[in-house]
């Protein structure tokens, strides 16, 4: 068995070698295989087109709210816009995003492993999913859903007349899909790491699904028990959840919450770990305090169980409690800050190179920093009085999902694209489309704090006058963002066919998934790589390039 | 998951049972074991969800609970009891028969378990028809009322409890139904002589998740069928 060393740069014409993509063809070539490479692709899809669902409402609700008046959505429609917007975002594309594409993919690469521990499982998982999001479409289609992303007892219970129901059993459904793929991914990170590979020479980008695994592997079977005495609740009218039978709201709130909490951190965990690997390959150097890095995604991990109770400072929970969970929100500040000091430490005196990935990263770090601090001061308690149900809110959450998570996503989908296609993107298309994203999340997003800290209050289609001009800059960004978007599906798609052959190491990155060819064989490595060297050795690396040239 | 395994070695043919992405058996009968532990403390998670709820609404409502706890035939849960304790010990040697390359011995105690596992299911289905007769089925055909008049007020809070008898047994049975489901299969590979020393992960497997369900149930019966009554009936 030799080992893989890490200058072994074998040039392949992606289309002329055996490789997953053209293993077998046809229909059921694809629907029923086994293979986490393709079973990513058939995620990507599937949540690229969710995404598109979900950014239509999203631009609707812009729209909408260019005037004060409520002159293009009735207010029943719009309500339903917001909720389908939230739900399809967030159970349908960000939760899935990151680990289902991109994990399912680079997981079992990074690890030397020929799959996943249980490849039927995880095409399970995708047919979970799939079925789940039929009965979201099915909920849009028939006439929508109006009760907010959150499903609030008692009015999802007993007044609302939309399809509470079938979207409840969408999300429990889908929610199974997710649980299945964080199991796949615990017990392959165990169990299938090549040898050599010991936890403490994994990349950063596994610590973090790992971490993530564990929160949708506990936090998700709540929130399916919680939907269940939900739609229970719905069809029996027996007092669950209603105060008129001796039930209780607030405990709905506590149980949505303790998944939905966590759920952010599902989110934004593996975007952590995308912008880990990133900043490591454009910086050319070991993540500054990989350790700590490591651990303080575990620590966000565990801590993010500890806090769901900050969404519900306005409930009537006791000030006491409020005052907890408001001191242990601040605690999660502690490891995203270590995250954020240590990116930063990376490349300090680094040779920085500015490609797409490495642009999205940064976008990532600025604006997660944004969406972090301005979570602290809503886990303060006095200043998320003020502002509960504000605009406020809504900017800080599309700072950590849209501005966190998808910055990374994209970043990691540009970073692994000649990876998993054997083509590379074009650089200038995508340098402009992450610049436009940039600009165009923060003319967005970025009024939306001012207006929130004025009063605007979220959730209506009609607004005080005043409010105008910050609404028509917000809207503006959303065109921006939205042009942002759609580029990078023309040009990566055209990169298809028109893109240069990668080869197996474009970016010169250390990492197993670097050392197989693009796109990588059916069995991802040609023979079992033995790994000798840390993670991010890009100092070994560059002192092995450098002997080689010598010679 | 057989037809890539001849890609492995040149030396000796690879066990028909490895899957090609698992480099031996050894590693494959660890993944599958941690993947069960894994699937368990997701299912402690959906069980510990709805028995929060119970809890909440126990201290909430006791003399509520007490009665519900009340209208149990308390006799038929024991024996429940007990048979899926017998059914965990003929499951335990089960597993520790395929360890031996005893065949008939795996084979002998699967039947046993699918036996207990099967009457477990029946007692239950008896005490879910008495419940149905007697009108304990929260919702619209719900029509049962307390003895004593004096505490008619409770009647809701009864049936909340209810909500979670049914909620928490229903959803033990259906685990205990797919359980019985995955034996049959089990019960099967074993019969054809699947199992043996180097390979009964399967086994194991079957194993740990029938012995979650029972633990599932010892903790069932206790805050279903015996709640004591805290002083005397008071309206919650």
């Amino acid at each position: 068995m030799t080992t893989t060393t890490l200058h072994d740069v074998r040039f392949i014409e992606p289309a002329k070698t055996r490789n997953y993509l053209n293993e077998d063809y046809g229909f059921f070539s694809w629907v029923l295989t086994r293979d986490h490479k393709r079973i990513a692709i058939l995620y990507l899809i599937s949540v690229t087109i969710m995404f598109m669902v979900g950014g239509f409402f999203a631009m609707m609700m812009r729209l909408e709210l260019l005037t004060p008046e409520g002159d293009l959505l009735t207010s029943d429609t719009y309500n339903k816009f917001f909720t389908l917007h939230g739900i399809v975002m967030i159970f349908f594309f960000l939760i899935p995003s990151i680990p289902a594409v991109l994990g399912n993919f680079i997981l079992p690469l990074q690890l030397g492993a020929k799959d996943l521990a249980f490849p039927r499982i995880n095409l399970l998982s995708w047919y979970l999913y799939i079925i789940g999001a039929s009965f979201g479409t099915y909920v849009i289609i028939s006439g929508g859903v109006d009760t907010g992303w959150t499903f609030y007892t008692p009015f999802s219970t007993q007044y609302s007349n939309t399809h509470v129901f079938a979207t409840t059993l969408g999300a429990f459904i889908v929610g199974f899909s997710s649980i299945l793929t964080g199991l796949n991914f615990i017990v392959t990170t165990h169990r299938m790491r090549a040898p050599g590979l010991t936890w403490f020479r994994l990349p950063l980008n596994v610590w973090a699904l790992y971490a993530t695994s564990i929160v949708m592997l506990l936090a998700t079977p709540v929130l399916g028990i919680t939907l269940i005495m939900l739609m229970i609740e719905r069809v029996l009218h027996v007092g669950i959840f209603d105060p008129a039978l001796g039930g209780d709201p607030l405990l709905y709130q506590h149980m949505f919450w303790f998944y939905s909490h966590p759920a952010v951190y599902i989110m934004i965990l593996p975007a952590m770990g995308v912008a880990s690997d990133v900043i490591a390959a454009f910086t050319r150097k070991r993540i500054f305090g990989y350790k700590f890095v490591a651990f303080s995604s575990l620590a966000i991990a565990f801590l993010g169980f500890l806090v769901w109770a900050h969404h519900m400072f306005v409930a009537g929970i006791s000030v006491y409690s409020a005052m907890i969970f408001a001191f242990l929100s601040f605690f999660v500040a502690v490891p995203s800050a270590i995250k954020v000091f240590n990116w930063t430490a990376t490349m300090y005196r680094a040779s920085v190179s500015w490609q797409t990935p490495m642009l999205y990263a940064m976008g990532f770090i600025g604006l997660f920093t944004i969406g972090g601090v301005t979570g602290l001061f809503l886990a303060s308690l006095g200043l998320d009085v003020h502002v509960t149900d504000t605009y406020f809110v809504v900017a800080h959450f599309h700072y950590v999902m849209v501005g966190g998570a998808v910055m990374a996503y994209m970043a990691g989908l540009h970073y692994w694209w000649p990876k998993i296609t054997g083509r590379m993107y074009p650089e200038w298309w995508a340098r402009l489309a992450a610049l436009l994203i940039f600009v165009g999340f923060n003319l967005t997003f970025f009024p939306q704090f001012i207006l929130g800290y004025l009063g605007m209050p979220r959730r209506y289609h009609a607004y005080a006058p005043e409010f105008q001009v910050l609404n028509v800059l917000s809207t503006a960004g959303a065109s921006v963002l939205a042009v942002g978007y759609a580029l990078p599906l023309v040009y990566l798609l055209l990169s298809l066919k028109l893109g240069r052959p990668a080869g197996p190491n474009p970016w010169g990155a250390v990492g197993l998934e670097w050392t197989t060819s693009s796109p990588p064989p059916k069995e991802n490595f040609h023979e079992t790589p033995v790994v000798t060297w840390e993670a991010y050795d890009y100092r070994g690396m560059m002192k092995a390039m450098g002997e080689t040239q010598n010679v | 998951m057989s037809d890539l395994a001849f890609e492995h070695g040149e030396e000796h043919p690879p066990h028909p049972f490895l899957q090609h992405h698992f480099e031996d058996l050894g590693q494959q009968h660890e993944a599958s074991t941690l993947g069960m532990w894994a699937f368990l403390c997701t299912e402690i998670l959906f069980f510990g969800g709805v028995l929060l709820a119970y809890w909440v609404y126990r201290i909430m409502y006791p003399a509520a609970w007490a009665l519900g706890a009340e209208q149990q035939n308390t006799l038929a849960g024991g024996t429940n009891t007990l048979v899926l304790i017998v059914s965990s010990l003929t499951m335990a040697l089960a597993v520790r028969s395929a360890q031996l390359n005893n065949r008939r011995g795996t084979v002998l105690m699967l039947i046993l378990t699918l036996i207990f596992g099967t009457m477990f299911l029946g007692i239950k289905s008896y005490e879910y028809h008495a419940h149905w007769m007697e009108g304990l089925f929260p919702g619209a055909h719900w029509h049962w009322q307390p003895k004593d008049p004096a505490i008619s007020a409770l009647t809701p809070k009864v049936q909340l409890f209810m909500v979670f008898y049914w909620g928490l047994t229903g959803l033990h049975a259906l685990h205990m139904v797919i359980g019985v489901g995955l034996l049959l299969y089990i019960l099967a590979r074993a019969w054809r002589g699947d199992f043996h020393a180097e390979y009964y992960a399967p086994v194991e497997v079957m194993g740990l998740y029938w012995h979650f369900v029972d633990i599932v149930w010892i903790f069932l019966f206790p805050f279903l069928y015996l709640i004591p009554h805290v002083g005397a009936h008071h309206v919650g």
